[in-house]
């Protein structure tokens, strides 16, 4: 952890309004993000996890800047050495920096344009920012599209000619066209076949030791997960509910919440017995949370205390933060040794 | 197993027969094309509309007479069916009419006449005109080959004024066809500027123009019609009077097409390809141009297709009532309000025909617009 | 082994789509056998034809899909009254789809379970009439004894609250309640034979988690069979007793769990299972591929359809022919020329 910050989330929030009537009054918020911290060192992988709704997603578009936060601050250090709060830059503000953040989505259909032939799509980023000569940008199309393992001569193919897989590196290449430092992969293969996974995974591992890049890694699948990340942020209705080095928090839950999770993942193997916890009801709405801790209500080990206040976030190891009462007195098994 | 040491091993080769390889770098455009061709129907109603475009263009040269030319001694003429054999060669002719009044109910009987037949020709000098009012012409696509003044071709008859249903079926279409395309157009630019600003920025403008929306939709159809039309003034010129009957079809008509682009709009905005642009620094007018209007346009030509018989119904219904353009101009609807009455449809049925115009060409826009409408998204798998 | 009558026998089958570009061949001769009390898991990935496979066997398959070729033997339920056990074995493939046999085997002899729970139920009526009318529907009961049924079912698939639950429209449950609101409803007529296509994909992993248990507390309390369909290398391994392995509408291989996880023979099994990253395998190393990607349906690869990204093709051979499923161990076969030749050899 001795790498500098690149960025530095604080009491991050996201509320989307609930509006109901002729007039569209507000009637409440869904939290979608509720109060979460984090930072990300430069050169690391940070693994952002959870089940559908928790938020992830929301934080890494907020990230991006491609919602507004409610509130909070995202401090990012730019290439200048400047630093910058994300979360108040105005749209013209935010295009000069656009360049040193890029995504990677899930859908390696929904996330190219039909219409756009492989050369427009890879150097449409190096197009609006200022790189006009096309010889120069054919050029640059070409190298990437060799960096991302595809041939210069399917530049003028559409995307529908590509397999899953393929899309996906087309979408990275599109992704790394103006050289970024930050890089959120959005659940990048989750929408792929097994059998390709493999190939996109290690595409970005190396790609990661290539350019120096730091990923903010969103996923729910956690063998990925184990694979490629440094550290692992769990979260859950909103909240972060544990954060710490992947093979620690492994090895040694400490929230009620991440041992459920990693015990519910079945492991390809008929001699591990695995993916039978049984953890009771459902994931509650984030438009109307339990009261005390979120996870009170699903949690084997409630106490009291758990049902009327929320816990804080709180560091009970180096570089290891829980939201849970219990923390310390709990024992909790983890899945490797 | 390739070699997990390369950064990158290369893909697998794309399979590259001659055949893929065409269709890898189709655009959208052909792609549209390829599944649109496959549809026989539509096809065959596409060279229909061309024809009637031609139609359009050039009235004049398909007309065999002066539409407006009157002549009350050759009234109630029926039709004189083109015959393409004469004499068992190929030839045009058409059968001579005589009329002899019967001496009873004075009116004038048409009977053929069985020992003269009118030549035709194609290409024949007749009316003088100016081809798409620049070229001075004096040729016709048919007309009476003799020469001779008393020869002379009611294809489909004559009014009550004896005047040639063809020729005012000529230039009926061109008023029809043309109030459907204009109309469609100003309602392609209103809907499709209130739809974007109302699916692109949402909040308050979005909630102003859906308001507007529903209420125009709601308003009762005939009535506002009546009203609007009864309010353009008497005296206007009948180029007045058209621009003023497309205006006010296209003002009523624009909400649906409104309704679609922002629908299309509000569903783009959620592509993952659309945040991309964005990602990239793309300014909101190229994620608009670039990325947004080309994905829905083949819907919106596709929607457009299928408005234009529906304004063509509305201002043929108009015309019909008596409110839309009213004599001496000519169009489908004034042409059915010569035959509003009984003794028309019972004596002179060909003045029906232009109903039957009517029919064919709205089947023809909708079977086309069908088609596109099936052919405009190529990337379901 | 003593083993018994199987319950559903697939023979040989093959469907195939005519398309306006082409013929898909998305099933390619297959060929397994179901038994009573066993979870027969179905892996592969997108195109191998798995839920095809499964559509052909409940007759679902809707034009331009036919079934080509192959047999499907079910033996019925004792059809001749209470105290008969007279067992009958019917060929699928030659009833009428829509007869009134077809319709008598789906749902009250073998149901499915469908991926997208949000689909299997019509939002305008409550979950409790449509079980009711799925249990009336096979079940001569009355209306009141039908719905005291119904609770029972939803007891059983630990549904909390099930007499509220019954009043419920779907689109006011959670995920995991309607997928335990699903698996009633394809309960209802004490089915022999359980079809779950991908059963959990679309629900969370703690979800999948109640899924799976209260899937093989069933299966256990009721002794049914249950056909466990998934692209999930794990939760097949983690619920299935047998495995089927099936690539681009062929059988790669096919054996007992353990074997198929601890002793992969063909090629495709062996690099499937090295190329998924586990928890347990070592972090940022580079994980073992498989080359290229699968290919479209309408460019099938000739003989071996595997070969092209397989490591061991052999020119010549896997190009030119495609191998016959072959016995390599008690209950495991494969489909792969390097066992055959083994087997000639010896």
């Amino acid at each position: 952890m001795s790498a500098p910050v690149l960025l530095e989330v604080k009491h991050l929030r996201k509320y989307f309004p609930i509006r109901r009537g002729l007039l569209q009054r507000v009637a409440g918020n869904v939290r979608a993000v509720d109060d979460v911290s984090f930072t990300i060192a430069a050169g690391e992988t940070l693994g952002l996890v959870g089940e559908s709704g928790c938020g992830k997603t929301t934080v890494s578009r907020c990230i991006l800047r491609a919602y507004t936060p409610t509130s909070g601050e995202l401090n990012f250090h730019t290439k200048e050495g400047r630093t910058v709060d994300l979360a108040r830059l105005s749209r013209a503000e935010l295009r000069p920096l656009r360049p040193q953040m890029q995504m990677i989505f899930q859908d390696p259909y929904g996330s190219l344009n039909p219409r756009m032939t492989l050369f427009d799509i890879v150097g449409e980023p190096l197009l609006v920012n200022g790189l006009r000569d096309r010889q120069a940008r054919t050029d640059q199309v070409a190298e990437l599209l060799r960096l991302v393992g595809l041939r210069p001569e399917y530049m003028q193919r559409f995307p529908h000619a590509f397999s899953g897989g393929q899309r996906q590196r087309i979408g990275i290449a599109r992704a790394l066209a103006l050289n970024p430092r930050l890089v959120v992969a959005d659940e990048p293969v989750s929408a792929l076949d097994v059998s390709v996974q493999a190939q996109i995974l290690n595409l970005l591992l190396e790609l990661q030791k290539r350019l120096s890049l730091t990923y903010l890694f969103v996923a729910h699948n956690l063998g990925v997960v184990k694979h490629i990340c440094d550290r692992v942020a769990v979260m859950y209705v909103g909240q972060l509910v544990e954060l710490g080095e992947t093979q620690a928090l492994f090895q040694a839950p400490r929230h009620p919440y991440t041992a459920a999770l990693l015990a519910a993942v079945p492991v390809p193997d008929p001699a591990v017995r695995s993916g039978d916890v049984e953890l009771k009801g459902d994931v509650p709405s984030p438009a109307n949370p339990p009261s005390g801790c979120y996870f009170h209500p699903r949690c084997p080990f409630a106490a009291e205390v758990c049902r009327t206040e929320a816990p804080v976030n709180r560091e009970v190891a180096p570089g290891r933060f829980v939201s849970c009462h219990r923390a310390d007195e709990l024992q909790l098994p983890g899945v490797v040794q | 197993m390739s070699s997990p040491t390369a950064a990158a091993p290369p893909e697998a080769e794309l399979a590259a027969t001659a055949a893929e390889e065409r269709v890898s770098v189709a655009s959208n455009w052909t792609l549209v094309w390829w599944r649109f061709r496959k549809h026989r129907l539509a096809l065959f109603c596409t060279l229909l509309l061309i024809g009637f475009y031609l139609v359009v263009l050039v009235p004049d040269f398909f007309a065999t007479q002066d539409p407006e030319a009157t002549d009350a001694k050759q009234a109630f003429i029926p039709a004189q069916p083109l015959h393409l054999f004469n004499a068992g060669q190929l030839g045009l002719w058409a059968p001579a009419v005589a009329g002899k009044r019967n001496a009873i109910t004075l009116r004038m009987e048409w009977q053929v006449d069985e020992t003269r037949r009118i030549p035709v020709g194609v290409f024949v000098q007749g009316e003088p005109y100016k081809l798409l009012g620049l070229i001075e012409t004096d040729r016709h696509l048919l007309g009476p080959a003799s020469g001779d003044a008393k020869d002379r071709l009611y294809l489909l008859g004559t009014d009550r004024l004896g005047r040639d249903q063809w020729s005012r079926l000529m230039f009926g279409t061109r008023t029809s066809m043309t109030i459907g395309m204009i109309a469609v157009a100003f309602s392609i630019v209103l809907g499709v500027i209130l739809g974007g600003i109302s699916g692109y920025f949402g909040g308050l403008p979005d909630l102003i123009i859906q308001r507007l929306v529903e209420l125009l939709q709601s308003l009762p159809t005939i009535p506002i019609w009546l009203a609007l039309t009864a309010a353009l003034p008497q005296d206007w010129r009948p180029e007045q009077v058209f621009f003023a009957i497309t205006l006010i079809l296209s003002l009523l008509g624009w909400t649906t097409l409104a309704r679609e682009v922002r629908g299309r709009f509000l569903a783009l905005r959620e592509e993952d390809f659309v945040l991309a642009a964005e990602l990239a620094g793309c300014s909101r007018m190229r994620i608009i141009t670039r990325h947004m209007v080309p994905t829905f346009m083949s819907h919106i030509i596709a929607t457009s297709t299928l408005a234009i018989p529906v304004m063509i119904i509305n201002e043929t219904s108009l015309s019909f009532l008596g409110l839309g353009l009213r004599p001496p101009a000519i169009s489908w609807g004034v042409l059915l309000q010569e035959a509003q009455n009984i003794q028309t449809v019972a004596l002179a049925p060909w003045l029906l025909v232009p109903g039957l115009v009517v029919i064919v060409a709205v089947l023809a826009f909708n079977l086309v617009g069908d088609g596109l409408r099936d052919a405009a998204d190529p990337y379901t798998h | 082994m003593n083993a018994p009558a199987p319950l559903l026998s697939v023979r040989n089958l093959k469907v195939q789509f005519a398309l306006d570009e082409g013929v898909v061949r998305a099933v390619e001769g297959v060929s397994f056998d179901v038994y009573p009390g066993k979870v027969f898991g179905i892996v592969g990935e997108s195109g191998c034809g798995k839920s095809v496979a499964m559509k052909a066997v409940l007759r679902l398959i809707e034009a331009p899909g036919r079934i080509v070729a192959g047999e499907i033997l079910w033996r019925r339920k004792p059809q001749g009254g209470p105290g008969s056990t007279q067992e009958e074995v019917v060929d699928v493939t030659r009833l009428d789809p829509n007869g009134s046999v077809m319709r008598g085997l789906r749902g009250a002899e073998m149901a499915l379970i469908p991926q997208e729970p949000m689909a299997a139920f019509s939002p305008v009526h409550t979950i409790g009439d449509q079980i009711v009318e799925a249990i009336r529907l096979h079940q001569a009961v009355s209306p009141r004894e039908g719905r005291r049924l119904a609770v029972e079912l939803f007891k059983s698939v630990g549904m909390p609250m099930p007499e509220q639950r019954l009043d419920a429209y779907s689109w006011q449950l959670s995920g995991g309640l309607r997928q335990r609101a699903i698996i009633a409803m394809a309960l209802s007529c004490n089915p022999r034979l359980l079809i779950a296509d991908e059963p959990t994909t679309a629900v969370d992993v703690t979800t999948q988690a109640q899924v799976l248990r209260l899937l093989r507390q069933l299966q256990q309390e009721r002794d049914a069979a249950i056909i466990f369909i998934t692209h999930d290398l794990g939760v097949i391994a983690q619920v299935a007793h047998d495995v089927l392995v099936m690539y681009l509408g062929l059988v790669m291989e096919q054996g007992p769990v353990n074997a198929i996880f601890h002793a992969p023979k063909h090629p495709y099994t062996q690099a499937l299972l090295r190329s998924i990253p586990t928890v347990q395998s070592t972090p940022r190393e580079p994980l073992p591929t498989i080359s290229g990607s699968i290919p479209h349906p309408f460019n099938r690869p000739r003989g071996c359809p595997f070969h092209p990204r397989c490591p061991q093709s052999m020119p010549g051979r896997c190009d030119a022919a495609t191998p016959e499923l072959q016995a390599v161990g008690p209950d495991q076969s494969v489909s792969c020329f390097l066992y055959q030749t083994a087997e000639a050899k010896a």
